[in-house]
């Protein structure tokens, strides 16, 4: 054995290092494309951004230089509140429907039904909304938009919120029953607490998904070249406005897609961030 | 002030497979009464039967008559949740709540079920934690440290003050010793015995001498019926069953 201890020694440390090598290198792989897109957005996109791109809406003639997003940025934000409000109580509700209260045939209906979903491709949901609200209402509308897209949203933070709840192990849920604290109670001060920061994750990531979605927009809240916040009238969206103008064939409004994609990815960041932060001061604030 | 329970005839069910058999038990008020017996005879079937928590399993199932004081738990329109809140129970494993405070888990019961007052609060919380003999290694950082900080001894102790905190007449513990170092042991034996002056305590135990050294009375099942129930003393010196005494002996189980 002291003779072979050695050997094994050398292969191991040889293996270790092999194996954190590749772990390295996958990370790397991982990081790579996204500092990329986000370095390529900065470059392309910062020397457009002015205060009248925040504060004006699009120039009358096209291509003409001067103008911004500002319709669009808070179109974008008005749509996304629309469908958090639709899709993050919905979907958090039936991930803790799925994970503590389904017993038998129908929660495999529910979670069978919320993959299906979740492969749907976004035009596809448009299309229905269009359908279901669009033409019934005979405009398109900030509603529409905001409905479309928290459709979307409702499959993934389902599932999500499913398996992260399926984490917490049961004695958690055994400790809240033995003190005599009713079910609901305890699912939502408690097991869903504890899995916190891991639905907070995948309300999150639905909510990224859904922020770039262009092709539901379309038949939905169209777009508009104007002020609008009103919830029944076309709204703009960064989205749309950054596809409209990235087809356009004139070089400012190229500019202006850029640093409106750039608007686009920061808003995205800056709302993960500041929701996780607001999460991750919650530990010892006290059971509510 | 504890309470006695009287177990009558009491079954219990995993789906068809029939975990308890008919038990009859008279629990005396203010004493510990140890249940002992093989692996899988069914001592956490019945302590979990005795504040309700056995149905929480999906296809767990319980019938018979358990008195409580004045009622009898599987009496209609009894609410399993107010029998928990009266019959406490600490597990095999810690599994304080980890998403909360020290402070926090131990107040849980209360505060989740409605309870507002801050000033009673803190007053509970610290009493809760002086009688599980915790107080002292946690006072510093009750609201900084999270449950789940603590060491497993420490976190055990934590679950009995949580379950205290509700005032509880009787507490049930499952094995609660088994996961702890001699230390961490003793100091929850002697937590025992200072409890009995004000609770009735039921302790599952794999560990004989613990049985003799905290419980007046002790319990032996076997494949998921009551063998023998009396004095401690009785069981482990003259048992009037065979089977205890091998079990006892040391010759089965
Ligand atoms: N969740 C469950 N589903 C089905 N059967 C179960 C379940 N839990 C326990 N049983 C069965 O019920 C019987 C009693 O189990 P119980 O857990 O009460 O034993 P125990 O005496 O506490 O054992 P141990 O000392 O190992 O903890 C066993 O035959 C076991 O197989
Ligand atoms: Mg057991």
């Amino acid at each position: 054995m002291s003779e072979a201890t050695p050997q094994i020694q050398w292969h191991r440390r040889v293996a270790d290092k092999l194996a954190t090598a590749l772990a390295v290198i996958c990370v790397l792989l991982v990081i790579l494309p996204l500092a990329a897109v986000f370095i390529y957005l900065v470059i392309r996109g910062v020397g457009s951004l002015n205060l009248a791109f925040f504060t004006h809406i699009p120039s009358g003639s096209p291509g003409e230089p001067g103008g911004g997003m500002a319709n669009a940025i808070i179109g974008s934000v008005v749509i996304l509140l629309i469908g958090s409000v639709i899709g993050v109580p919905l979907g958090v509700g039936s991930g803790i429907y799925l994970s503590e209260y389904s017993r038998g045939q129908f929660g495999k209906v529910v979670r069978f039904t919320a993959d299906v979903l979740n492969g749907v491709p976004s035009i596809v949901i448009g299309i229905a909304v269009y359908g279901l609200l669009v033409l019934r209402q005979k405009h398109f509308s900030a509603l529409a938009g905001g409905v479309a897209l928290g459709i979307m949203m409702i499959p993934t933070i389902t599932r999500s919120t499913e398996e992260m709840l399926r984490l917490v192990p049961n004695s958690i849920r055994e400790a809240a029953l033995g003190l005599g604290i009713p079910q609901w109670r305890s699912t939502l001060s408690i097991t869903l607490r504890t899995a916190m920061s891991g639905v907070i994750t995948g309300v999150m990531l639905a909510f990224a998904r859904v922020s770039g979605e262009t092709a539901p927009l379309l038949f939905t809240a169209l777009g508009n070249s104007y002020w609008s916040t009103k919830l029944n009238q076309p709204i703009a969206a960064l989205p749309l406005q950054i596809y409209v103008y990235a087809l356009s064939p004139y070089d400012e409004w190229h500019r202006l897609a850029w640093a409106g994609a750039l608007v686009l990815i920061v808003i995205i960041v800056a709302t993960s961030a500041s929701v996780r932060w607001v999460a991750s001061r919650g530990f010892a604030g006290g059971a509510q | 002030m504890g309470v006695g329970i009287k177990v009558e005839n009491l079954n219990a069910w995993f789906g068809k497979h029939q975990a308890l058999h008919g038990i009859n038990m008279d629990i005396l008020p203010n004493h510990a009464t140890a249940i002992i017996g093989p692996s899988g005879c069914g001592k956490s079937t019945f302590v979990r039967c005795l504040n309700r928590m056995h149905e929480t399993n999906p296809d767990a199932r319980a019938e018979g008559k358990v008195q409580v004081k004045d009622m009898n738990i599987y009496g209609e329109g009894v609410a399993p949740v107010d029998v928990r809140r009266r019959i406490g129970m600490v597990f095999q494993k810690p599994n304080p709540f980890p998403s909360m405070s020290i402070y926090d888990n131990v107040a849980a019961g209360l505060k989740l079920n409605g309870f507002r007052n801050r000033k009673k609060l803190d007053e509970i919380v610290e009493k809760s934690l002086r009688s599980s003999a915790l107080w002292d290694e946690v006072k510093d950082d009750l609201k900084k440290k999270s449950g789940a900080s603590l060491s497993g001894g420490q976190q055990q102790r934590l679950c009995i003050a949580r379950a205290l905190a509700v005032e509880p007449d009787v507490l049930l513990m499952d094995e609660p010793a088994s996961a702890l170092d001699p230390i961490s042991t003793s100091k929850i034996e002697d937590l025992i015995f200072e409890l009995k002056e004000n609770y009735t305590v039921v302790i599952v135990t794999h560990n004989m001498q613990q049985a003799a050294r905290v419980a007046e009375f002790t319990a032996f099942f076997l494949l998921g019926k009551l063998i023998e129930f009396d004095k401690t003393e009785k069981i482990f010196t003259t048992p009037t069953d065979k089977r205890t005494e091998d079990y006892i002996t040391g010759r089965f189980g």
